[in-house]
């Protein structure tokens, strides 16, 4: 009774937007509000509304994802989740262990996910052998992105090395120009840091540190080094540093008010629709390191819901998303690589085409890395002991010790 | 017909009923109380003992949580800016608040337009407030640039973005939006105060600040003590000032007990550690509030 | 009547002189105030070269609504464009309900917690104000859990519901104290004259708590109107209200970030509330002396 009449309210809003007859809907909680992501969204919500469905946006601004996680909870704790969630890394097995999910078995076989997913991402969707969610696409970490004209003012090219990109920045700041372009929120730092820390140690080390957490590695003389770095590259940003959005940090390279960004390739989409063109407004290249691939991965995944349109939103949904020609104009917009293999290769830039090629290779060695921002290689708890850290260090006079006594401390009590 | 006898059992029942009226009007809404208040704290307390990471889980373990809350900097800093926070905004707050309320009570023809332009920023939420300060208080756009442009060239403000004072940048826009509340507050009791005593005091060759001094400011004590919870709450239910001004940083520099348990709840999936930390901002909450319940009632009792 | 300021020295020099000192502060503070609302309104009407230029306390060459047009009707807030017009509905439909009926409930328990001393009327009521006093992140998961099984989660019902709760608290403390005030002989007397409870409210009370529910009323709608963590923790996409768009809509940047746009959405966002304060604010303070405040 009281059930009935407080749904009242609700039910008559939604009765507004659908249709008496049902139609697959998907409630999408996203994060994905910059000028480039959302035209991405629009990429997907196009094809799913073309394929008969109903797409219900649920942004949450703010944090690249903070915000999104309480929602989420919330909403899965009042037994009303919303169907497709963008969720990434160790959150989708943590909400699958929490049997939140809905397995994708029987349309994974349907499709052979097993043939068209590359392995790097089958690890990140599956849980206990079963499809949870539905790879979007591969975003790298380590880039550098910079802007071409500015480093010529002081004759300068793309560092190679971290020794390069001290020295590139020391002249740029002597010329009065930013020499990096940073936004001070803790996962921005972490990005810099794990950057840093490959770049440094190298992918052995960075698995040995930010995948096992081994303690000799979390307390060596590398992560000393790393921290070092840090330092330096702290003294590289301007003093309106904190809090910046990335892509407001992004703007001040298109600008030429900073020279280069170290950041995902989602930057490129800002690139893009800002109307610049790869390679002649800005260049793309790969961090300083001897090699290796971080790597980043989008997912929807889909939570038990109990009404009927919900469920068959999320099997048209999950069943377009690797669609081929959807793969290529979605990563097209959000700067990434297709999560799939054999998507035509036609139309991406030199950038993805790196990341392609560079992706190849690292899995090939053994380089290849999962983002500690981005919560791929680590869950909440841990990720947010190293942003603890080293958003403390690089906000603070911190000696770098003093930041690996911490970190081992810190990482140790949130296990 | 008995009909005298059973319309008489009838009244007693009415009558019953009528003399726990009172109690029964009370009921729906202690019982909301009791149930969304005390039973939802009680539910807290019961996870904060738990190993509760993605979601609740309700297997005891102990008072883990709590060391590993009283372990963490980031908490450390976040208690100590609730009180830095707390004490300068409090302070603050009373003193202007009680000064222009004196000012104001002097007589000042534009009354009506000056209370309502020192109330207004009540009237407005953290989100805005915090959207406001942070473009005013920007180094690049704000104050600083404008004074910049005037000529002072060396002219800094950027406290917004200084690790050690970004905390004092959220009391500064927390007293902006209290300080005309606690004014009005003032103002209203200033008005109450017996013109009698004044009066006579004032025959009495008192000058106007010994009168004040002397007399009418400790009139004021219940107001003093008012205020001070009211706003000794809000600094402790401080959140959205932060997220939307500083977003806690730089780094985790100006964070608030409020955030952190925010953050460790939903964004760390760490229930069991955020209801720890709730747990710890309610008895703070309680080791002021207590205390003056306690003293205001029995007084009341009395009186 | 500030009988107070009468005092003031005779000699007319000195008292001038302290006229001038108490006026140049309170100009002063009136400046300090405004100075936040002016820099916003100012904002919201300049054109972003202009703004970039850097002249923060200029007026702006020309008045420019676009942006006010923007943030009411266009702006992206993810793929919807719509700017905070569908959201400022939400606000409506959500504090106009809680706001009547906290007050309704509050000024019920305050009657009779007030004028009916049962036993335990001071333990139920300091339970009750405790309500005032607790950090609301900590009901967001047990109330999610709570509002799933009520069938109201992602809902403006949902927040309707808890917002009254958590209103109960306060328009109960303001009733109580008020009605504290009123003696208790009239309520005796129309006792004697077989009035009941519910007849002594509405016939004697109600008309007598002009002030207190004024109070009530501008407390609760801007507690209700302003609040954002519950409203963000409870609803998505088209339920939210509008400080939570508000805040979307200002994180939800382009490459080139409109502050115009913000501002003349954060001024949208708060319009309803100070106007409350602007129209009304006379009587919230005399209100507030009628009882409110002696807590």
């Amino acid at each position: 009774m009281v059930q009935s009449l407080f749904r009242h309210a609700s039910a008559v809003l939604l009765a507004l937007t659908t249709h008496a007859a049902a139609q697959p809907t998907a409630e999408v909680l996203h994060y994905w509000t910059s000028g480039g992501e959302a035209e991405a969204v629009q990429v997907l919500k196009n094809a799913f509304e073309d394929a008969g469905g109903k797409w219900v946006d649920a942004p949450v601004a703010g944090g690249g994802g903070d915000a999104q996680a309480a929602v989420l909870r919330a909403r899965v704790l009042s037994g009303d989740p919303p169907s497709t969630v963008q969720i990434k890394g160790q959150n989708i097995h943590q909400w699958a262990a929490a049997g939140a999910l809905r397995p994708l078995t029987d349309l994974a076989e349907r499709q052979n996910w097993d043939a068209l997913v590359p392995d790097v991402l089958k690890d990140v969707v599956k849980y206990n052998g079963d499809y949870v969610a539905v790879p979007l696409n591969i975003h790298r970490v380590n880039w550098l992105w910079a802007n071409p004209e500015v480093l010529a003012r002081v004759d300068a090219k793309p560092p190679t090395t971290w020794e390069e990109f001290n020295a590139t920045a020391e002249k740029l700041k002597a010329e009065g120009v930013i020499p990096l372009a940073h936004g001070g929120q803790p996962w921005q730092d972490a990005t810099l840091f794990e950057v840093v820390v490959l770049g440094i140690g190298g992918p052995q080390f960075y698995k040995k540190a930010l995948q096992d957490l081994d303690a000799e590695a979390l307390t060596s003389e590398t992560m000393i080094k790393v921290f070092d770095q840090m330092r330096k590259l702290s003294t590289f940003v301007d003093p309106g540093f904190p809090g910046r959005e990335w892509n407001l940090a992004t703007a001040m390279v298109m600008r030429g008010e900073a020279a280069m960004q170290i950041m995902g390739d989602w930057v490129k989409a800002e690139f893009l629709s800002a109307g610049l063109t790869p390679e002649e407004d800005f260049i793309c290249v790969p961090t300083p390191a001897q090699n290796g691939y971080i790597l980043n991965s989008d997912s929807f995944a889909m939570f038990k819901v109990p009404e009927d349109e919900a469920g068959q939103g999320q099997d048209l949904m999950a069943s377009l998303v690797l669609d081929e020609e959807l793969q290529r104009k979605f990563n097209l917009k959000k700067g990434s690589i297709p999560a799939r293999k054999g998507v035509d290769q036609s139309g991406f830039d030199p950038c993805a085409l790196r990341s392609m090629e560079d992706l190849e290779a690292s899995e090939a060695d053994g380089s290849l890395v999962s983002s500690l921002a981005h919560e791929i290689v680590q869950d909440g708890a841990v990720r947010g002991a190293f942003l603890d850290v080293i958003t403390q260090h690089f906000n603070t006079d911190m000696s770098s010790q003093e930041a690996v006594n911490l970190l081992a401390e810190t990482v140790a009590l949130a296990r | 017909m008995p009909q005298p006898k059973g319309g008489s059992s009838h009244r007693t029942v009415l009558d019953k009923l009528s003399r726990f009226l009172p109690q029964l009007v009370v009921a729906p809404s202690f019982l909301l109380i009791l149930f969304f208040v005390y039973g939802f704290i009680i539910w807290t307390g019961y996870i904060s003992f738990t190993d509760s990471r993605m979601l609740p889980a309700y297997e005891v373990q102990g008072f883990r949580q709590y060391f590993r809350l009283f372990a963490m900097d980031r908490w450390d800093v976040a208690f100590d800016n609730l009180l830095v926070f707390g004490a300068f905004y409090i302070t603050l707050s009373l003193a202007i608040g009680c000064l222009l309320a004196v000012l104001l009570d002097q007589r000042i023809r534009a009354e009506g337009a000056l209370r309502t332009i020192y109330l207004y920023p009540m009237a407005i939420s953290f989100i805005v407030t915090g959207t406001a300060w942070k473009w005013m208080l920007n180094p690049s756009l704000g104050i600083e640039s404008y004074i910049r442009g005037l000529g002072w060239e060396s002219f800094r403000f950027d406290w917004i973005v200084d690790k050690d004072m970004a905390i004092y940048v959220v009391v500064i826009a927390a007293v902006w939006q209290a300080s005309g509340f606690v004014m009005a507050l003032f103002l209203s009791a200033l008005r109450s105060v017996d013109q009698e005593i004044v009066k006579a005091a004032y025959l009495d060759g008192a000058s106007t600040t010994r009168i004040y001094l002397g007399i009418i400011l400790p009139s004021l004590r219940p107001v003093f003590l008012s205020a001070f919870v009211i706003l000794a709450h809000l600094s402790i239910k401080s959140f959205d000032l932060v997220v939307a001004l500083t977003g806690g940083g730089p780094g985790y520099a100006s964070t608030l007990p409020a955030n952190f348990m925010y953050e460790m709840t939903f964004r760390r999936n760490q229930i069991g550690l955020g209801a720890a930390s709730a747990v710890m901002m309610l008895l703070t909450v309680a080791a002021i509030m207590v205390p003056y319940l306690y003293s205001e009632l029995r007084g009341k009792r009395h009186a | 009547m500030p009988n107070s300021s009468r005092l003031a020295g005779a000699n007319g020099k000195r008292r001038m002189a302290g006229r001038i000192f108490i006026w140049s502060l309170l100009l002063f503070a009136a400046f300090v105030y405004l100075t936040p609302l002016y820099v916003v309104i100012a904002t919201s009407l300049k054109d972003l070269a202009e703004i970039r230029a850097g002249a923060l306390l200029d007026l702006p060459h020309e008045l420019n609504f676009s942006a006010w047009q923007a943030a009411w009707s266009n702006a992206c807030i993810g793929v919807r464009c719509e700017g905070l017009k569908p959201y400022f509905l939400n606000s409506i439909l959500m504090s106009v309900p809680a706001v009547i009926l906290s007050t309704a409930l509050g000024a019920l328990s305050g009657f009779a917690l007030s004028k009916f001393r049962f036993k335990g009327a001071n333990t139920v009521f300091s339970l009750m104000l405790f309500g005032c006093f607790i950090p609301l992140q900590i009901v967001i998961l047990p109330m999610a859990q709570t509002l799933g099984f009520l069938g109201i989660a992602n809902s403006i019902s949902g927040l309707i519901l808890v917002h009254t709760i958590y209103g109960i608290s306060f328009t109960t403390l303001f009733f109580r104290n008020y009605y504290v005030t009123i003696p208790n002989d009239l309520v005796k007397a129309a006792t004697m004259d077989g009035a009941g409870f519910f007849q002594i409210f509405w016939r004697i009370m109600i008309p007598l708590s002009q002030p207190i529910i004024v109070v009530s009323i501008i407390w609760q709608f801007t507690q209700i109107w302003n609040e954002f963590l519950l409203g963000a923790s409870f609803t998505t996409g088209g339920a939210q209200p509008v400080t939570v768009a508000l805040n979307n809509l200002i994180n939800t940047t382009t490459s080139v970030k409109q502050y115009n746009v913000d501002m003349a959405a954060a001024l949208i966002a708060a319009a309803p509330t100070l106007l409350v304060y602007v129209v009304a604010g006379r009587y919230f303070v005399r209100g507030l002396t009628a009882g409110a405040i002696k807590g």
